[in-house]
Order: C-alpha cells, then structure tokens, then sequence
C-alpha cells in the first residue's frame, strides 16, 4: 500500500497549483462571475489547461501527464478551496477516465482534444432529484442501425457550456452510455441557475438520433465504462470538498484571530476553540479518506468502490459542517452577501447532492461492508 | 527507504516466521487486556502457548519491532512495521506483549535516557521482564498536571520522596513507576519536575485498590512515605521532567487512539452488532442508521491514525497531533459500545449475562476520554497548538 502522505512530486503540484489559483482565480473571480451573470470562464479554462492539469488522467500518448488519481485530487482540492468554477471534473475526471476504459483511436483523440482544452464534456445522468444511474429511464430505442433518445436529464453539471455530452441511457439490452455533440438536433438545453453559481443545465432529448458510433463502450454494458468514471468523479469531488472545507476552516480561524469582542479575540473564548478544534479534526479525519481514495483508484482501481463512497460521505459530512460553523463563528457578518463565507456554504450544499449524497454513499458502504 | 523488491522479501520471510513461531492458541484474535501478556516479574502465564510466543516474539525483537535492535528490538522501518502487524493480523495472531514500558516509557528513555538508562530499561522492557505504571495524577493534578505535589527533597546521592499519585492502573501489579515529582518548590510549576523512576518494591511505596464503575479494580492510589531513589533514577534533567512528560503523553495519546478501532477484528460494527442482536441484518432503522455513520467514521479514523502514523519522522510520534487522535479515537470508541449495548438490549445487562462482558467492556470505554488527559484537554491542544489561537 502506498504511504498515506503526498509524494515529493504531488507536493509540488499541489503548492504550485496553489499559488496560480490564489493569484488567478481566488473567491473573488467566482463573485465576479455572478455578478456578471456567468458560470464559466473560458479564458481560465484554457490557462488550467495550458498547465497540464486536464490531463492529468490522460495517458502520454494522448497528450496527458498520467499522474493519476491521487495527484487529480491534490489539484481538485485546491480549486475547490477557492471554489474555481472550471469543467475540471466533467471534462478532466469523469469525461477521461470513460473514455480511457475504451482508448481506441477516437477515444484517444477525444482525451488528446481534452487535455489540449479544444473540448470540453459534462456527463447527464440524474433524471429526478437525486442520484440513481440504475434507475435510468430515459429510452434509447432501436431505430433502423442506430438509435433514438428520448428523455429529461437534470441537473447536467456543466452541461451548459460543454461542447459534448455523455447521456447514460436504457437500450433493449441495458443501460448504454452514449457520447454526443451538445448540438445534436433534438437535444434542447435549458441553464439552470444554481445556487452556488456552479454551471448546470436540463437537458431534453426528444428523439435524439444516435449511431452506433456514438456509443462509449458496449451497447447494454454502460457500467464497464461509467463505474471507473463515475468513482473518478466521485473521489475527485470528494477531494474538492474536502478543499472547500478547508478553504472555509482557513477564514473561520483567521476571523477568530482577529474579531474582538469583550476586549479579546474571540478565538480566547473556550467554546469557540473547542468547535474549531473539533471541526479542525473532522477535516483531518476525512483527508485521509480523500487521499486513501485516490491511492486505491491508482494501486487497485477495480476495488475501489469502498474508498471512494468513504470518500465522498465523508466529505460530505465535513464540508456541511465546516460551512455551518463557519457562519456560526463569523456571526453577523457570515450571512452578508458581501462575505465570501455563503459561497462556501452553497458550493457545499450542491457538492452535497452531485454525484450521490450522504445517504447513498454511506449505504454504499453499509453494503460492501455487510450491515 | 525500501525497494518493493526488499518488501516482498520481507514479507515472504515474516510470514514464514510467524507460521513457525506463533502458537496456534495464540492465533484468536483476542486482543483485550484479559487475553494479552503484560510482562513483570510477577505475571502468570495463562498456558504455555502464551509464555512461548512472548519468548520467541522477544528473541527475534518484535515486541517492540521499531527499537533499535541493541534494545532489544528489530530495527524494522515504518514499511516493514506495517507489514509486519498485516501479517500478524492475517493469521489472528494476539500481540506477543502489551505493557507501558512499551508504548509509554520506551519512547520517553530512547528520546531523553542516557545510554546507561536505555542499556537497563530498555531490554528488559522489550523481554516483558519488567512491568511499569505511571505516577502522573494525584488528588490535585488531573487536567491540571503540572501542579503535582509529590515532593522529592535532594539528600546528596538520592531524593527523598513523598506524597500521593491516584489513578495508577496496575500499580499494583507493577514493578516500577515513573513519577512525576517536585523538586523545586519556589520555581514556576512547570519548571520545578522532575522524571523518576522509582521501584515499586522499596520501602515506603504502597498501593491501595480502587473499583471502577466496571466493576473492575486495575488502578490504584500509590503512596510514597520516605521513599529514597538514588540520584541515576532520573530521566532528563533535573526540573526538566515536563518536557519528558509530555513527550511521553504524546506517545500514551497515540497510543489510546487505536483502541477502539481493532474491536471488530476488521469487521464492520453493524455486522458485529447485528451478530449480537441474533439477527440476519440489523432490523431498527435508527440503530441500522447510527451503526453505518459510525462504520464510515471509524474507517476514516483507522486511515488517519494511519496516515499520521505514516507522515511522523522516524521514532517520534506524532506530536502534537496525537491530542487529535485521541480525541477522535475515544470518542468514537464510546460511540461503538452505545451501539453494541443497544444492539444487545436486555441481553447486555446482567453482570456476565447472555452477553458476557459487554456492560463491563462499556462502562470501560467512557474512561477513553479522560484516561491520558481528557477530550476538552484535547480539544484545546489542537486549539492552542495546532491553531494557534489564543489564550484566555
Ligand atoms: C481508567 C483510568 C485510568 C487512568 N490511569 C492513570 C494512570 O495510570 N496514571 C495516571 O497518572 N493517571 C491515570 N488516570 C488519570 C487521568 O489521567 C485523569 O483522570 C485525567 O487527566 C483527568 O483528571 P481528573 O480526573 O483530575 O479530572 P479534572 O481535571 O478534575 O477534570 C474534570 C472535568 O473538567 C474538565 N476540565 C478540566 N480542566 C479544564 C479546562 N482547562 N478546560 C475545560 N475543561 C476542563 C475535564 O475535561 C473534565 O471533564 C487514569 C484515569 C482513568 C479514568
């Protein structure tokens, strides 16, 4: 197994992912893009991609820098601590590690064209309001050699500006998972103005035509390729909440450093030392989880489930908290627009939902470990 | 650092040696106080198996796998410790020797001993030839240590000693204390200790019993009536003896913090508890609830003892982080007997009931939490330490 501490290298990456983030994107480009009415910075996007970090799943061949599961984690959690909005996860994450499950010539050049920045992905997949892929509904009905899609997919993280999307879909023969251009004809996306500014849309595909070519892996076999995928996705999410909490941990205990009340900080009074402390041990206890996750995806990827539900509930539970402590802890002034503490607590609450909530991860769990 | 290729090896051969060396009783997977070996001059084996495995494990230095081997160790490297507890986990093996020569004194006197004080101490503690308990607490000094009073007055070649510790455990199976003793009145309060060990076996030290709400007695009030211990029984320097103290605690903390998360023997809790309830799976929503949210904790908690395991420079512990540890460890280990004894329910009441021990094993574990400095002390370690905030 290996060590549950960052490599030299993955230090590095993670210090210096850190200083382009404080001087590019800190809390205060994700304010402007609301204020401005946006969700994405395309111009951003194409720096993070100019440092290598889209393809940092990506194999060499493809353009890639190959540093794993672990080392995408490292960079998530710190765009996560300045909550960067960036199709990262969709496109570098998710939409890579599919398509490496396949890597035949076109999936190649599709993970060649993401590491570049020339293409971006989301992946639709909720139908209701939570997440539940075995449920799928939405049809992918025989037509002539292809096949027709038709059905309401929600909550499509990033999916209003990605210039592909993989739909998961059911066929006669099973759940299939399809690659499309987002301009498809019959494909209708519709913005959704998230709470945290993060971008989503719905997505209505009425009768959508798709071949046999815009299959990603098997007809009927959709989970070869989308489990990797979806666990990718998942502990990299997990990772970039554990960032967000640790992002918001960093004000809270700034602020009780320096708010005085009484006459002192009010980071003297033993009630408040005691929440941060204990929230303080939450985050280091869910760092290991993060990391452990990311070092399974790398060391034993098909036994990885465990780790990354670990991972995520964990997460999950930490990010809630810190947010809520922080706002306790900056009284007044945690509820004001103007303070960055309630993009935090949004961020985490969305993060929450995405790609499986408490409750589906810890029963995940429950399952592999026979409760 | 070690190749894979040394690692692969070093595990062929430990496997090995355990096969040949572990006694097949000893492989039970029973890892409470009552079933492991705590050494001393005094101690009864409980069958020849047991005496075996502790001589062997010793001869080969893996009692205590990381001490230098000159100590009665087997030098091993964090790679090749883990290796080691995986394999002795795979076969159900019971550890060898438990003792807190091992996992208290033993880091303190290879940090501060003279190489004289390693020479004696140390191997025999590794050998389970001596038995040591801990004079911290008194009637005054709790979370308050630093205020002891036990007086240690300077008589030229030794210290006269006198006073009164509480909460000793098994002082009255020990063989030595290390005692936490003023030998500076007028000083500031830390700056006045001294680090002593004193034979339990001199005249003027004695040890009264006191029953815990589990029914049990393993600690003691211990007495010191003109106790004389010559001058070479100090660790550390003279008036110095917190900074030994509170390395020491630092490693008792790590070493509290691992308790509850071997209870199951790497199975899950809700299972276990499920088992005890006498059903398939555990039928009451809310226990079923508790027991996964508690799963999930207590995993994330085994890979953060793990991981600060893994970050700590070779031979030091932790450090201040093992005030996290511990606090996050007991507090989940209380966690886990609530659950068991709701999952019990009447069956877990009686004094060695359907349930065995299980009422006696719960009241136990709320003592996790003050035992070695309690979780608010804890809490406002990290606070302090950690965070940096500031005092009152
Ligand atoms: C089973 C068991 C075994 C033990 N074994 C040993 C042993 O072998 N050797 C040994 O020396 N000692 C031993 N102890 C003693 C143990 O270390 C002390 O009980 C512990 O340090 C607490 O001290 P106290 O009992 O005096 O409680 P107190 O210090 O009086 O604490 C009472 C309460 O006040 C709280 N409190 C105190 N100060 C503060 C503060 N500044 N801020 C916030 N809250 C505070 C505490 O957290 C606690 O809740 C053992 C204790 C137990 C229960």
């Amino acid at each position: 197994m290996e060590k549950l501490v960052k490599s030299q290298d993955e230090t590095m990456l993670a210090d210096s992912a850190r200083g382009f983030l404080d001087d590019a994107a800190p809390v205060s480009a994700l304010r402007h893009l609301r204020d401005a009415g946006r969700t994405h910075d395309p111009d951003l996007w194409q720096r993070i991609c100019g440092m290598g970090w889209a393809g940092v799943l990506i194999p060499e061949d493809a353009g890639g820098s190959d540093m794993g599961h672990a080392a995408a984690g490292m960079l998530a959690h710190e765009m996560g601590r300045t909550l960067v909005n960036s199709p990262f996860l969709s496109s570098a994450v998710i939409a890579a590690t599919a398509l490496r499950q396949v890597a035949d010539a076109r999936a190649m050049d599709a993970m060649a064209a993401i590491a570049a920045g020339r293409t971006t992905y989301a992946l639709a997949i909720d139908e209701t309001h939570k997440f539940a892929p075995e449920a799928t509904a939405m049809t992918a009905g025989r037509s002539g050699n292809g096949f027709r899609l038709s059905g309401t997919k929600r909550f499509v993280i990033d999916g209003g500006f990605a210039d592909r999307i993989l739909v998961l879909a059911r066929a006669a023969e099973g759940l299939t998972l399809f690659d499309l251009p987002a301009d498809r004809a019959g494909m209708d996306r519709t913005a959704l103005n998230l709470i945290d500014g993060r971008d989503a849309a719905r997505i209505t595909f009425g009768n959508v035509e798709a071949t046999g070519d815009d299959v990603l892996g098997q007809v009927g076999d959709a989970m070869a390729v989308l489990k990797p995928a979806l666990e990718a996705g998942q502990a990299a999410l997990a990772a970039e909440m554990s960032g967000l909490a640790a992002g918001a941990f960093d004000m809270t205990v700034g602020y009780l450093k320096e708010r005085k009340q009484f006459g002192r900080p009010i980071g003297s009074f033993q009630a408040l030392q005691h929440r941060a402390a204990h929230l303080w041990c939450e985050i280091e206890v869910t760092a290991s989880a993060v990391l452990n996750a990311g070092r399974v995806l790398d060391g034993n990827p098909g036994e990885a489930a465990l780790a990354v539900s670990l991972a995520k509930a964990r997460a999950t539970s930490t990010a809630q908290l810190a947010v809520m402590e922080g706002v306790q802890m900056h009284g007044g002034i945690g509820m004001t627009d103007e303070y960055d503490m309630g993009f935090y607590m949004k961020r985490a609450r969305v993060g929450a939902e995405w790609l499986g909530d408490y409750g589906y991860h810890a029963e995940q769990v429950a399952a592999l470990r026979g409760i | 650092m070690h190749a894979e290729g040394s690692l692969t090896e070093f595990r062929a051969e430990i496997r090995s040696w355990l096969e040949q060396n572990c006694p097949q009783e000893m492989r039970d997977g029973r890892i409470t106080d009552d079933a492991i070996c705590w050494g001393g001059k005094n101690w009864v084996f409980s069958s020849d198996a047991q005496r075996l495995w502790l001589e062997r494990a010793a001869a080969r230095g893996l009692t205590v796998p990381r001490w230098p081997s000159e100590y009665g160790g087997a030098g091993l490297s964090r790679a090749e410790e883990k290796i080691f507890l995986e394999e002795m986990e795979r076969i159900n093996a019971r550890p060898p020797l438990k003792s807190f020569g091992i996992s208290m004194l033993g880091p303190a006197l290879l940090h501060f001993g003279t190489p004289e004080q390693k020479g004696h101490y140390l191997p025999q503690i590794a050998r389970g030839e001596i038995r040591w308990c801990q004079g911290y607490s008194e009637p005054g000094a709790g979370s308050d240590l630093a205020s002891v009073q036990t007086r240690g007055e300077d008589k030229g070649d030794h210290w006269l000693v006198n006073g009164q510790k509480i909460w000793t455990s098994y002082a009255d199976k020990a063989d030595w204390i290390f005692a936490l003793v003023r030998t500076d009145r007028d000083a500031p309060k830390h700056k006045g200790i001294s680090f002593l060990l004193i034979d339990m076996e001199d005249p003027g030290v004695t040890t009264r019993p006191i029953r815990l709400i589990s029914g049990a007695s393993p600690f003691c009030e211990t007495f010191f009536d003109n106790v004389q211990v010559p001058k070479d029984r100090i660790v550390g320097e003279e008036n110095r003896g917190w900074d030994v103290a509170k390395y020491l605690l630092t490693h008792e903390r790590e070493m509290i913090s691992s308790g509850g998360t071997g209870l199951s023997g790497g199975r899950a809790l809700g299972a276990v508890m499920a088992q005890m309830a006498g059903e398939p799976s555990l039928q009451d929503p809310t226990l079923r609830a508790a027991a996964i949210r508690c799963e999930l904790d207590a995993l994330a908690t085994g890979l953060t003892i793990e991981r600060y395991k893994d970050m700590a420079e070779a031979g030091n512990g932790v450090g201040d982080a093992s005030a996290m540890l511990k606090y996050v460890g007991t507090e989940l280990n209380k966690r886990r007997h609530e659950l068991i004894m709701s999952a019990c329910g009447s069956d877990a009441l009686e004094w060695d009931g359907p349930a065995g021990s299980r009422a006696a094993d719960w009241l136990r574990t709320k003592a996790n939490s003050i035992e070695g400095g309690t979780s608010e002390v804890m809490l406002t370690i990290v606070a302090r330490r950690i965070l940096g905030l500031p005092g009152a």
